[in-house]
């Protein structure tokens, strides 16, 4: 049953991905994105991680993707004429560099999983929201306040780029 | 039950579908949502090794990634929004700012 699952929501991230960058249309580039990224929340149910699937769908499918269709929609974008860049050389350049930097990937972890456990027993108590938030609010307490301090200084940058008006610095 | 492998390769597949949006794309709001393929396929990467080695610590580290994620996008769509304002294009290949 599992594994049916793994093979649904995996087939349908990658679709996604590639859809995501394929779609000439930006909005439907961000849609894409939502699907994806629900569909991995749906691989994270797999892995016991039922907290981080929950943020997954709040955070990246619901706030950071409707911030990235807002600014879509106030942009007003249409669809890129050419969409790919105009070298024929750039096409190359990527393709080798993602060729490269998948075969590196799969081989790291060709050589690095012989030697990991198959199933570990305390799996089913890791991904809940109690064992999350006992790290968080102890050991963590630092970083989580660092946190803080990160998004509030992104909410003033980003207001202030956005802003209308600079006042005009001497 | 599926092998540990599985899981790191549809990552690296993911990885690897961000870099060539990345480099291959125009639009820099699209080039923004590659980089957030590519996050997302790390977060996968942490929460199956987490998951493997029964350890709490790689989602706590998704979970700051997470937050991350959120300012980076907050800054970047602004600094787009800015650059539009200038410029009327979020097109990469028409914007010259950086360059000397």
């Amino acid at each position: 049953m599992e594994i049916y699952f793994f093979i649904l929501f995996a087939t349908l991230a990658v679709a996604s991905a590639v859809g995501m960058i394929l779609s000439r249309d930006t909005v439907n580039s961000a849609l894409f994105l939502v699907l994806n990224l629900v569909s991995v929340a749906g691989i994270f149910l797999l892995l016991k991680a039922q907290f981080l699937a929950v943020i997954q769908v709040l955070v990246y499918g619901g706030a950071i993707m409707v911030l990235f269709l807002f600014v879509i929609m106030l942009l007003n974008l249409n669809s890129e004429e050419n969409m790919l860049s105009r070298f024929s050389v750039k096409y190359a350049v990527a393709f080798f560099l993602g060729v490269i930097i998948l075969s590196m990937l799969v081989y790291a972890i060709a050589s690095a999983t012989g030697t990991l456990p198959y199933i570990s027993p305390e799996m089913e108590q890791v991904g809940t929201v109690e064992a999350l938030g006992d790290a968080l609010y102890t050991t963590y307490m630092l970083p989580v306040l660092a946190t803080a301090v990160l998004l509030t200084a992104a909410v003033v940058g980003a207001i202030l780029l956005a802003q209308r008006k600079y006042r005009k610095v001497k | 039950m599926i092998e540990l492998d599985w899981y790191l390769g549809l990552s690296a597949v993911l990885f690897t579908i961000g870099v060539i949006g990345v480099l291959t794309r125009k639009n820099a709001i699209v080039i923004f949502m590659c980089a957030e393929l590519m996050l997302n396929s790390v977060n996968l990467t942490l929460v199956s090794f987490s998951a493997q080695l029964g350890d709490v610590h790689g989602q706590i580290l998704v979970f700051f990634s997470l937050c991350v994620a959120a300012a980076e996008a907050a800054v970047g769509l602004a600094i787009i929004i800015a650059i539009f304002r200038n410029h009327l294009t979020v097109d990469i290949t028409k914007i010259n700012l950086l360059r000397w």
